[in-house]
């Protein structure tokens, strides 16, 4: 048995040797091949390659194009580049950078911003040939520098273009902003497949227009072959391929109109979207508080970034396409046509609104104590009865609400051209199914439908969503993707191309209710709760006023401005077009924290139109609605 | 109180206890020719310079240690360096950091690691302790199981995706698999069906690393991108002659025309500065710290420490044969680097720690087995 076992272990270490063995000679084979390759190379092909190398004194230095501008409406520009000294350091080819930043500070300044955004730009980039220490040096420091250049092996003045936003934090949120290409980027250029048109370039479009259209705006970067000395040094440019400048984009956006407009927010937050209810162009794009694009061009320092980043305002959040909100009574327009669509009301019926609406013994309560007494669907409009919706979604039911709020474009993303649209939620038994994990919370109870009916409840469009929503509604049910650009030119070839409109579908609604429900919501700007803030217009308009609220109110609490915190106080919201008999244009306003809507936003609103139907610019800004005058409703 | 008891030489002596004279001249003449070659490669660099020198002395650090070993207890770390080993990366590929497009790192504390190169050592550890184990009962079933513990790290890894060690590792896990007697037929029949599989595996593959591939037939396709780098290596090493242009004297490598050229492309600048003859010696080497590394193998005691010898020794041809291979054009561009000359701590801590292995297995070849 020991001896079977002893050599059955001598067996075995002579098949290992052999096979140590087998390896053995698989290496000698392989170095073999190795070495035939190299003497193939080195010996019977070394004059081929000698004159390869010999001739190798072609260095490819990348020229990066310059950006394309972007422009408004009128040709104003909102974006352009200029050209300025920066100094860079290489990090690679410096011994020790503390003490070279610190040298270089004693000919031009260097503060302590320069040296932190220095610092946060080395750990972003990896790899990285050249940083800027400063940017937008002086013709005198740019002399100073050159003056005492071999004291800095590694540190070089370059000429770079620059991008500034001329009109600041306007519109920041649709311009948007460019900064360096960090490893996110490069990866996803390398994705694309796009990475070499980028050697050279060191920005790229981060957010807002800059960053949906940065394929458009880079161009392509041209190349430049030149000979270099036995040292490296450039002698003489050979050939040249200059770059392709990227292509101008014209917006649909009006600049004045978008500063009357967030003028007439001042210090308030909140968001604006104006729609061409024919074209879906988007007019004006607000979202407040916005923020300096300017601060990003040469790489925020971590100080501006961290008060942008951690204010409570959140400046960088683009409320208009990324904020969802509940519509509040803004949504009943919408119910009012889901209604007369289904047949589930007509025009002539009335409730009588006592105030409050029962269901399983809770009540669920309006607005307005004691109620509008008799209410048919044109008074519900005007005075924005809650009970009378209350009633209405609870006859229609969640299904058929959810079904055709969805064809208006609620809760799902329009398609509009800037990255990082929100879906928001629109409400309905399988959302529910899906939002919750219990059993008991995936459940649809017949109760959540009733607040649904006035817009509160799950409800949560962004201010896009319910734009896109009311342009189709003024376009008598012809919904378009809302779209910020007009067209792009081409440098090149001198070519302009037109982003056409684009339909997404006709709601095929019935023109009488669309008739009855514009009506209704011109009615409410002459005669209900959008009157005060629509007296003595020149124009027809139909509106709709909504109050969201922030915080859920107990039972038989009521609600007291006063004592609630700024930050819980109810939304204003108020959808509005104008002119009513052939609609020119279409916006959605929210103030957050605003109060009623016809407080806020309503006002808001009306100067929007003013300028765009009129040509009026408000002298002074609009002083806010005391709060004695705001009509009983939302 | 001992230690300072003992004189010079004793000291010296105690110190040098499991070092493998033969080993240790071999890896230090290779050190030696890439430090020489790294002066080159990064005379504008020279923070690299002092780096690297770092790095080696916590090469040597780790090997040192790792010779003191004895091979029965590295037997124990097998399992758990495995397990934690799958586990770091299971964890890169949830959440590990992105770095020149690939998902290689992890951050453990204040520090990154990259769990699939610790895999170069715990693999073949893994499949040899698995073999050992099961020697006496070897059969058909084993070898499926040791090419599922192969498997599983190595497409994890080659996710990422770290093609380059991903080759890395599945050769080591298949060094051992070959050395503890897969039958020939069968290995027979996985190159046929290797070559079948081709395949569908180039739809897998990443887009960038079938353009390396495609590259690899025709360069002067993609001559600003990954072409460039095999035109531009040729170029160094065929410009390099008989006796190569000499020390500081490359212009392919000085005018900066070789890029990576401290990393994964420093064999040019080596075959440009030292010819043909250079290369001649470097492959001498490389032949004899893997032959030492084969003796060691088949004078070993255990299966375990057999296997793993050799499959580490195995290792070291791999990285050189992958790495000259792709510089000279014969093979695609993947990430290895040229052993104990690239630039990198990583990779040199690893080679080390093989070295130390190898040194530590033949100092108990004398061993009764347990």
């Amino acid at each position: 048995m020991r001896l079977a076992e002893l050599k059955n272990h001598e067996r075995e270490l002579y098949y290992f040797q052999l096979r140590i063995g087998v390896a053995g000679a698989a290496v000698l084979i392989a170095f073999a091949i190795l070495f035939v390759r190299f003497a193939w190379l080195q010996v019977l092909q070394h004059d081929y390659y000698r004159t390869k190398a010999e001739d190798n004194r072609i260095s490819v230095v990348p020229i990066a194009p310059n950006r394309g501008l972007i422009l408004d409406r009128n040709g104003v520009v909102l974006a352009r580049n200029y050209s300025a000294y920066t100094l860079e350091i290489m990090p690679a080819k410096v011994r020790d950078l503390d003490n070279t930043i610190a040298e270089l500070g004693e000919i031009v300044e260097i503060q302590t911003k320069d040296r932190n955004r220095f610092r946060k730009l080395l750990g972003e980039t990896r790899n990285a040939e050249s940083l800027p220490i400063r940017t937008r040096l002086s013709d005198e420091e740019v002399a100073r520098f050159a003056a005492n250049r071999y004291r800095f092996p590694g540190v070089e003045i370059r000429a770079r273009l620059f991008r500034q936003y001329p009109y600041g934090d306007t519109a920041s949120h649709v311009i948007g902003y460019i900064g360096r290409i960090n490893e996110k980027d490069q990866e996803r250029l390398e994705e694309l497949d796009v990475a070499a048109n980028y050697r050279g370039t060191d920005f790229i479009g981060k957010s807002g227009v800059e960053g949906s259209y940065q394929s458009e705006l880079h161009g392509t970067t041209g190349f430049e072959q030149v000979e270099i000395d036995a040292g490296g040094r450039g002698i003489r440019t050979l050939s040249r391929t200059p770059a392709q400048p990227g292509n101008n984009i014209t917006l649909t956006i009006d600049i004045k109109l978008q500063e009357i407009a967030e003028q007439a927010f001042g210090e308030r937050r909140g968001a604006l979207v104006a729609i061409e209810p024919d074209t879906g162009s988007v007019l004006a794009f607000i979202s407040k508080p916005g923020f300096d694009p300017n601060l990003f061009v040469d790489g925020i320092d971590p100080q501006s970034w961290a008060e942008l980043n951690n204010s409570p305002d959140r400046p960088l959040n683009n409320r208009a396409i990324a904020g969802v909100y509940p519509p509040g009574s803004t949504f009943k327009p919408f119910m009012a046509l889901a209604a007369l669509e289904s047949g589930k009301r007509n025009p002539r019926s009335t409730i009588s609104d006592p105030g409050y609406f029962e269901f399983g013994g809770r009540r669920f309560r309006d607005s307005k104590p004691g109620g509008h007494g008799s209410v048919d669907l044109y008074k519900s409009i005007v005075v924005s009865s809650d009970t009378y919706y209350y009633q209405l979604a609870n006859d229609m039911g969640i299904d058929a609400i959810s079904a055709f709020m969805k064809r208006f474009g609620l809760g799902q993303k329009t398609g509009i051209d800037l990255d990082g649209e929100a879906i928001g939620v629109l409400p309905s038994p399988e959302w529910k199914q899906r939002r919750f994990r219990k059993p008991e919370q995936q459940k649809w109870y017949a109760g959540e439908t009733i607040s649904i009916g006035i817009g509160q409840g799950y409800n949560a469009y962004t201010p896009v969503q319910l734009a896109q929503a009311i342009a189709t509604l003024a376009a008598n049910g012809a919904m378009y993707k809302p779209r910020l650009v007009s067209h792009v030119d081409d440098l090149r070839n001198g070519e302009r191309r037109y982003v056409e409109p684009q339909l997404v579908r006709n709601l095929g609604l019935k023109p009488e209710h669309i008739e009855f429900v514009k009506n209704a919501m011109a009615g409410v700007n002459k005669e209900g709760t959008g009157a005060r803030s629509f007296a003595s217009a020149q124009y027809t308009s139909g509106g709709k006023t909504g109050t969201a609220q922030v915080i859920g109110m107990k039972q038989n609490e009521k609600y007291d401005e006063k004592k609630i915190a700024e930050r819980h106080r109810d939304h204003s919201l108020f959808v509005v077009f104008a002119p009513v008999e052939n609609p020119k244009i279409a916006l959605m306003t929210i103030v957050e924290n605003g109060g009623f809507g016809a407080r806020a936003a309503a006002p808001i609103s009306r100067i929007v139109l003013d300028y765009w139907l009129l040509g009026k610019v408000p002298d002074s800004p609009r002083k806010p609605v005391p709060e004695d005058d705001a009509e009983a409703g939302d | 109180m001992e230690l300072a008891a003992l004189s010079p030489r004793r000291f010296a002596r105690r110190f040098a206890t499991g070092i493998d004279g033969p080993l240790l001249a071999l890896a230090s003449l290779l050190v030696g020719i890439g430090l020489l070659t790294l002066y080159s490669a990064a005379y504008e660099y020279p923070a690299r310079m002092t780096a690297q020198l770092v790095n080696l002395a916590v090469g040597f650090a780790a090997m040192w240690v790792m010779a003191q070993i004895p091979p029965q207890t590295l037997m124990r770390f097998a399992v758990p360096a495995y397990a934690l080993g799958l586990l770091l990366l299971i964890g890169v590929a949830l959440f590990g950091d992105i770095v020149n497009g690939a998902r290689r790192w992890l951050h453990v504390g204040v520090t990154r690691i990259q769990p699939s190169e610790m895999m170069k050592i715990a693999m073949p550890l893994m499949l040899a302790w698995y073999f050992h184990r099961h020697e006496s009962t070897l059969r058909a079933t084993d070898f499926v199981v040791s090419g599922l513990l192969l498997a599983i790290p190595v497409l994890l890894i080659a996710r990422q995706p770290d093609l380059g060690t991903a080759i890395l590792v599945s050769a080591a896990g298949g060094f051992v698999i070959f050395f503890a007697g897969l039958s020939w037929r069968v290995i027979a029949g996985l190159g046929v069906l290797g070559g079948a599989a081709l395949f569908p595996l180039w739809g897998l593959l990443h887009d960038y690393q079938r353009r390396r591939v495609l590259t690899l037939l025709d360069p002067s396709s993609d001559p600003l991108g990954a072409g460039y780098h095999i035109i531009q290596s040729t170029i160094a090493v065929g410009s390099g002659g008989i006796t190569g242009k000499g020390w500081l004297q490359g212009t392919q490598a000085q005018l900066e025309f070789i890029p990576e050229r401290h990393t994964d492309f420093i064999f040019a600048v080596f075959s440009e500065e030292f010819g043909l003859l250079g290369n001649m010696v470097l492959l001498v080497l490389y032949a004899l710290l893997i032959g030492r590394g084969l003796m060691i193998a088949a004078n070993a005691p255990t299966f375990f420490s057999r296997l793993l010898a050799a499959a580490i020794t195995l290792i070291f041809f791999t990285y050189a044969f992958v790495n000259m291979g792709m510089v000279s054009g014969i093979l695609p561009v993947v990430g290895v680097p040229l052993p104990f000359i690239s630039y990198g701590g990583t990779a040199l801590a690893t080679l080390f720690v093989g070295i130390g292995i190898l040194m530590s297995i033949h100092k108990h070849r004398k061993l009764v087995q347990t």
